[in-house]
């Protein structure tokens, strides 16, 4: 397993690719599906950002068992 | 494994059709404004050409098929081979393709036959047509490939209305023995769920509570008979299987990406085209879209695409690398080196 960079890191790339929400919106302990106006849209972008920065594959399934950003980004580090 | 190539069907040409009603998605009534925006900025798809007045998609390869003829110089008589690729024919039964040998006036010694599939069905169609004109046994063949989606979809559903439009084309081949075409198709019915229309086959009859709509989330209300799609299950499925098959196809044909002039991918959309392209490490200037304009258009996105950039900038010769991957789970990628191909401004019908 490849090194994965401080959970910071991660949440700064969500949100650039979430840039339609306010910055500083997702913390570890948030339930990333309470985002304002969270959509299917915000899954893909979020499994796309997965595929290309990370070369980590993210299904529906793996999303539904995440809850918090937390949760997203312990599974990336694991299947890194 | 199904990695071949075939010699002997050179592409002179290719035109595209579109019914001439636009539709915006800036007035898709059916999510907030700002909705629309992350939808046209994430899919990448602003309009779509859309059949308002019955037109099927055999008047749209029609069209295209007799600008091509016409810019190709073509004797009809010459022509005895076409193959109609389509998942909305304008009948099950009788095949489309023989339907267009007749409206075309094309000779009764013309082979005509139809293969239903859609995202991968440009590239299918080609090695099909192209497998037979390597007999030796066509002088000219066309392959016609579209896609009426929008009849399909359901104007409540916001997963699949905004992002298909409606579009036929022709690609016209000439019989040449020393023309190298180059495949890798590949298939996986375990997805057949992914993109299904449930009702309309032997499977499930059409029943009078076949097009009863049901609401199923927020946004998203449709019946049997309407396109369904799973958008996550088909970017897992494309995202994982459309690299290693491009990558598997370049190593057979011994040639590299860093050499390919153009990479033209079905147009699903902007963020799953983007990070096929990006999984590949290709450059997103030999990376050419026509989703902004004009969607999803199904079969005929690789060809419409092609035409659609290459009005701005013909080249001379170019190699291509054209992928494509969804309903079925069905992919299928080709290489190919064209010369100087005719591509005619885009019908509007």
């Amino acid at each position: 397993m490849a090194a994965m960079e401080p959970i910071g890191d991660f949440i700064e790339k969500l949100e650039r690719e979430l840039d339609m929400i306010e910055p500083g919106t997702l913390k570890p302990d948030v339930n990333y599906r309470s985002i304002p106006n969270w959509s299917s849209m915000y899954a893909l972008i979020i499994v796309a950002l997965c595929e290309t920065e990370y070369d980590v594959a993210v299904t529906g399934e793996d999303l539904r068992k995440c809850n918090t950003v937390s949760d997203l980004y312990e599974l990336v580090a694991s299947r890194k | 494994m199904s990695l071949f190539h075939v010699k002997g069907a050179e592409i002179k040409g290719i035109s595209a059709a579109v019914p001439k009603d636009i539709i915006s998605n800036r007035d898709y009534e059916l999510i907030t404004p700002e909705e629309r925006e992350i939808l046209i900025k994430t899919t990448g798809i602003e309009k779509r050409h859309i059949a308002l007045h019955g037109e099927t998609t055999g008047d749209l390869c029609y069209a295209a098929a007799e600008k091509l003829i016409a810019d190709l110089n073509w004797k009809k008589d010459e022509i005895d081979l076409i193959v109609f690729v389509s998942q909305s024919p304008d009948y099950f039964l009788p095949a489309t393709s023989i339907i267009l040998q007749n409206r075309l006036g094309l000779s009764k010694t013309t082979a005509a036959f139809d293969v239903l599939l859609g995202c991968s069905g440009y590239v299918y169609g080609l090695s099909v047509i192209a497998s037979m004109m390597a007999t030796g046994g066509f002088r000219k063949g066309l392959l016609l490939a579209g896609d009426v989606s929008s009849a399909g979809v359901n104007e409540k559903d916001k997963s699949t209305y905004p992002l298909f439009g409606d579009c036929g084309t022709a690609t016209a081949l000439d019989y040449n023995r020393d023309y190298q075409l180059t495949f890798n198709l590949q298939s996986d019915g375990s997805g057949k769920d992914a993109i299904i229309m449930p009702h309309g086959g032997l499977r499930n009859p059409i029943t009078p509570e076949s097009l009863i709509e049901k609401e199923y989330e927020p946004g998203i209300t449709r019946h049997m008979r309407n396109l369904w799609l799973n958008g996550m299950d088909v970017f897992n499925f494309s995202t994982r299987e459309a690299p290693p098959n491009v990558k598997g196809l370049m190593e057979f044909a011994g040639k590299s990406l860093e050499d390919t002039d153009f990479l033209v991918m079905h147009q699903a959309n902007l963020l799953m085209n983007e990070t096929i392209r990006k999984k590949l490490k290709f450059p997103q200037e030999k990376t050419p879209y026509s989703l902004r304009e004009f969607g999803n258009t199904s079969s005929a996105s690789i060809p419409l695409t092609i035409v659609n950039s290459f009005r701005q900038n013909n080249p001379s010769s170019s190699k291509m690398v054209l992928a494509s991957f969804g309903v079925g789970l069905s992919w299928a990628s080709c290489y190919l080196e064209a010369g100087k191909l005719v591509t005619p401004e885009i019908v509007k019908v």
